[in-house]
């Protein structure tokens, strides 16, 4: 990708490639990193161990290290080592000549975080606004910045994010369920001691014409799968970063445009 | 031809359009207060143009004009002075010019006084604003725990109009069916919680009744010695909402939202709110339900109670009502301290009729009853 053929080996199995080279070296960089900030700090609990962004004073400027530097640096080295996975993804699909169906995917879900480590923080003028690098305390960010707009629930995007999470799992237990019933089908209902023959894809594609009276298809159901999961990384980014940088007050509030519409108000 | 496609894409196309044009946005910058420690997500986030036009609207309202202390009593001058007759005629009379300039300039006088006989106490505003100036006092005096030196006076609930802007009364809401329409007060849109579909019933439950805020569980799994629901659970979200939404904050002004419960972990504000909750419960308990029989069919909400108070009467918005403003500092001598508490009977009051309208005989006896009340309410 960046010409010549630097790097282009495999290790075993896995291919290495420039980006592969920068992958280790961002993810090295990075966990040591991590582990340099957990020394300084006061656990080596791995549940409560918490690399901090800087405090809201040092804005969109450095931070010393032990006050929010090293999660700066690690952001870096975060993203430098997602980015070159996915350009490494894209090295080894050119060499297949296949789509880049899956780094565009993992791109979105690098966008999402892009967007709350760097987009987000921007917007509202403080690197302070990242997430903190822990188990438990990144979940204790969640729900702060959460209820800092009182129900999050009534988030739209939010909303959006959350049904498109589940119908992918919706329409995932229903594609591994189909593939399995048709591939894998048991015993025969005839003879108990035979093994049911594999049936083909129209025998899927008719199951659900009988259910629901609609099959999407073999290479449908994937293009749906794809899409959900792409969306609800999308706009899991998407109600994060406007709240905050687009919206200050309560999430139920948001929905008065709705209540006083003239229809009923 | 299917005609539903272009149906549905342009009901969605509407509703994504409308989605983004009608809500009221809020652009960057926005003014960011960290709360707590770094990475905890703590951060008080606030629309600078909103922030403005609260500013604008918080603006305290200047002194009429400064009284002389000294000279004859206002009680000595003039008759049935129950509460300010410590005061000087000059400064009663500053007092009452204050008074109709907070609570109802487009009148005079009038509004409260029989201008034939302005001692007489047969017009309904005239007993509640002795009332009320009894309610002003004890909240100044006694509730410094919630009010510090900042202090309060009429006009930071009455913001020049007869009735505080923001008030509450018991809304029952559409009737329920039986168990067979049981909504638990919720899923419909909650006035008193913040437009959310919670239940409204929190305001009587906690800002009237006394009942228990508390309802996080103490052990990580069911033990059986948490006797909350989730009903209740949810009728204290909606009252926290309101709080919040009164205040112009988020949770975690008082919370660090990882245990809610936890005192520990929560910001010093919380100990303020807690006992603002006390003070909310003690005003409408002790100052404003039983004034409700002396009220018109206009000055009481749909159930007939009368209009009472919760967080935002005060607050208006804002976390500190008028931007902290010491507001009471120029009006110490009149409602700085409480200087009589004597109760009336309300049910004895006729329109027209009652020239005087004088404390029970009982609280002659134990004329701190209200006070009492109010302490022991502190201490819970």
């Amino acid at each position: 990708m960046i010409g010549g053929d630097l790097f282009d080996f495999w290790v075993g199995p896995f291919y290495v490639g420039f980006f592969g080279v920068t992958t280790a070296f961002f993810t090295i960089l990075g966990t040591a990193l991590i582990l340099y900030g957990a020394a300084l700090g006061p656990t080596w609990n791995i549940w409560r161990i918490s690399i901090a962004p800087p405090d809201l004073s040092y804005g969109l400027a450095l931070a010393p290290l032990a006050k929010g530097g090293l999660w700066q640096i690690i952001t870096i080295c975060a993203l430098g080592a997602f980015v070159s996975w996915a350009l490494r993804e894209v090295e080894i699909c050119r060499k297949l000549g296949i789509g880049y169906h899956v780094p565009f995917a993992f791109g979105v879900a690098i966008f999402a975080y892009f967007t709350l480590v760097v987009i987000r923080p921007v917007l509202l003028g403080a690197w302070g606004h990242g997430f903190p690098y822990g188990i438990f305390s990144h979940l204790d960010w969640v729900s702060n910045v959460g209820y800092q707009y009182l129900h999050f629930h009534y988030n739209p995007a939010h909303m959006l994010a959350i049904t498109f999470f589940f119908t992918t799992c919706l329409a995932l237990a229903m594609h591994g369920g189909l593939i399995l019933s048709a591939s894998n089908p048991g015993r025969s209902r005839k003879d108990p001691k035979v093994r049911g023959s594999v049936k083909v894809a129209d025998y899927e594609d008719t199951f659900f014409r009988d259910a629901v009276g609609y099959s999407i298809g073999a290479l449908g159901i994937h293009r749906l799968g794809l899409l959900l999961a792409i969306n609800a990384g999308f706009w899991s980014a998407v109600c994060i970063v406007i709240s905050g940088p687009l919206w200050t007050k309560g999430w139920p509030q948001w929905w008065n445009w709705w209540l006083d519409l003239p229809f009923w108000s | 031809m299917k005609l539903w496609i272009p149906f549905a894409i342009a009901a969605a196309v509407l509703m994504a359009v409308a989605m983004v044009i009608m809500p009221h946005w809020d652009l960057p910058p926005q003014t960011v207060t960290q709360i707590g420690y770094r990475g905890t997500g703590m951060y008080d986030i606030k629309d600078q143009e909103d922030e403005a036009v609260l500013v604008k609207a918080n603006v305290v309202p200047g002194v009429p004009y400064e009284p002389d202390p000294e000279g004859q009593k206002a009680g000595d001058v003039y008759e049935n002075v129950q509460v300010l007759g410590h005061l000087s005629e000059d400064e009663f009379n500053q007092l009452m010019m204050a008074i109709t300039q907070w609570t109802t300039p487009d009148n005079d006088c009038n509004y409260c006084h029989d201008p034939e006989n302005l001692a007489s106490d047969a017009v309904y505003t005239k007993v509640v604003s002795r009332r009320m100036l009894q309610m002003t006092q004890a909240i100044n005096a006694d509730w410094k725990t919630h009010v510090a030196e900042t202090g309060v006076t009429c006009y930071t609930c009455h913001r020049g109009q007869n009735i505080p802007p923001e008030t509450w009364s018991t809304d029952l809401g559409p009737k329920m069916a039986g168990y067979l329409g049981y909504r638990a007060d919720q899923n419909i849109v909650a006035e008193t919680a913040g437009h959310t579909a919670l239940p409204n019933g929190g305001f009587d439950n906690y800002l009237l009744g006394d009942k228990s805020l508390l309802v996080h569980s103490k052990s990580a799994l069911p033990n059986g010695s948490n006797k909350t629901d989730l009903t209740d659970a949810e009728r204290t979200f909606g009252l926290m909402i309101h709080m919040s939404e009164g205040l112009g904050v988020g949770c975690i002004t008082c919370h660090n939202t990882r245990a809610f419960d936890n005192w520990d972990e929560s910001p010093p504000q919380r100990v303020t709110a807690w006992h603002g909750i006390r003070l909310t419960r003690a005003l409408n308990n002790d100052y404003m339900a039983p004034m409700t029989p002396v009220m018109p069919a206009n000055r009481v909400g749909p159930e007939g109670d009368i209009l009472k108070v919760d967080c935002a009467t005060c607050h208006n918005g804002v976390q500190k009502p008028l931007y902290g403003a010491p507001m009471v500092q120029d009006y110490l001598k009149g409602l700085g301290t409480k200087t009589f508490t004597g109760v009336p009977d309300f049910t004895t009051w006729k329109e027209g009729e009652t020239e005087r309208l004088l404390p029970m005989e009982e609280d002659k006896t134990s004329d701190a009853g209200t006070a009492a009340t109010s302490a022991q309410l502190a201490v819970n």
